[in-house]
């Protein structure tokens, strides 16, 4: 961790903003009606994110590519789950896969 | 008395809602506990001291943001960019504090804390029930049962993870990004939400070489477009007042987009 003060502070901004999320809604409920179609916006956003971290974790390294053994762990994860593999059944085929084909020399 | 009116209310959760129900909730924890174990042991092993992880998960209390700032931080990225970037995957708590009945996250100092357990788990299971009673007891089971199991599992996996050295040689490196396609795989059966995810983790992995580390997750939002692009002209005022305008214009987005 290079600048713990900057990570705390990183830390209080989401614990604070997340708490704030939950109330507003609450406090909102009665006053105003939330359009559906901006709250389907909020979720898709959600799962932009965090497939674009999927990607960006799984294929680079730094700024460079990361190699074949770990993207392949994810890709046998990701059919597994979509073939609705219990959680923990995917998430260690990611591992277990990777940790193979290092075994067997793939980068 | 405050430990008397907990009793109590445990109790009452336990009267109201049926087995079925409950053993739902506690697969769930059991769940969220795994994936707290795998949360913990990454955050430590991409170089975070315990306490990062353990004071977000009881702090902040919702595994996808926290995975997402602790892997933009861990790949080099600003913290603040990391919480902004985290706060916009939480800001779905607005609209399940809408969705939810008032009542539901209790009432004066209980609400403190019945809000702070509103995560996806607790919302789906006390929407999925059928009056207030059961709607409250099933959010505070779910709730409470997360608030125990997700730190428990987050510095349970931190010790395991500093045990750990070599991460790479075990494929840890592959769990998270497969951790969080696990959370996410059920929104992705949806064609447009596929469609537009697709895009932005294109975008992603393409700015990547070019780009400070966290920015290229946050460009990926543009592909939001792909979704918010205007609805089919109107024939007439009338029918653009109609009572569902959403409707329409989605199907003919996706048949355009065929």
């Amino acid at each position: 961790m290079k600048d713990g003060a900057l990570v705390v502070a990183g830390m209080a901004t989401l614990s604070a903003g997340t708490y704030a999320f939950r109330l507003s809604g609450q406090a909102l409920r009665a006053r105003i009606t939330f359009p559906p179609r901006a709250a389907k916006l909020l979720e898709a956003a959600a799962v932009i994110l965090l497939a674009a971290l999927v990607a960006t974790t799984a294929l680079t390294e730094g700024h460079g590519f990361s190699g074949f053994a770990r993207p392949a762990g994810v890709l046998v994860a990701g059919v597994l789950a979509w073939r609705k593999a219990p959680f923990l059944v995917v998430v260690l085929a990611a591992a277990v896969v990777t940790a193979l084909l290092r075994i067997l020399g793939v980068a | 008395m405050v430990w008397v009116f907990k009793i109590y209310f445990m109790r009452s959760i336990w009267r109201t809602l049926d087995r079925r129900v409950l053993a739902d909730v506690g697969l769930t924890c059991v769940a969220v506990f795994f994936i707290g174990l795998s949360y913990g042991a990454i955050a430590v092993a991409s170089g975070f001291p315990l306490w990062v992880p353990a004071a977000l998960s009881v702090l902040v209390l919702a595994g996808a943001s926290e995975f997402l700032f602790v892997g933009i931080v861990a790949t080099g990225g600003s913290p603040i960019a990391a919480a902004l970037a985290g706060l916009l995957v939480n800001s779905r708590h607005l609209p399940y504090g809408l969705a939810l009945p008032p009542g539901v996250t209790g009432r004066r100092w209980a609400r403190l804390l019945g809000t702070h357990v509103m995560n996806d788990e607790s919302v789906v299971f006390a929407l999925a029930q059928p009056d207030q009673p059961r709607q409250r007891a099933a959010y505070w089971a779910c709730g409470l049962g997360v608030l125990a199991c997700w730190p428990g599992g987050a510095v349970l996996g931190g010790l395991i993870g500093s045990a750990v050295h070599d991460t790479s040689a075990f494929g840890l490196d592959a769990m998270f990004p497969a951790v969080i396609l696990a959370l996410i795989v059920k929104d992705l059966r949806d064609a447009r939400t596929l469609r537009a995810a697709l895009a932005g983790a294109a975008v992603a992995l393409v700015a990547t070489p070019f780009l400070p580390a966290g920015l290229p997750v946050l460009l990926a939002l543009t592909a939001l477009l792909l979704l918010v692009r205007a609805p089919a002209p109107a024939p007439s005022p009338e029918t653009s007042t109609s009572t569902s305008p959403g409707q329409e214009p989605a199907a003919a987005e996706v048949r355009a987009a065929r």
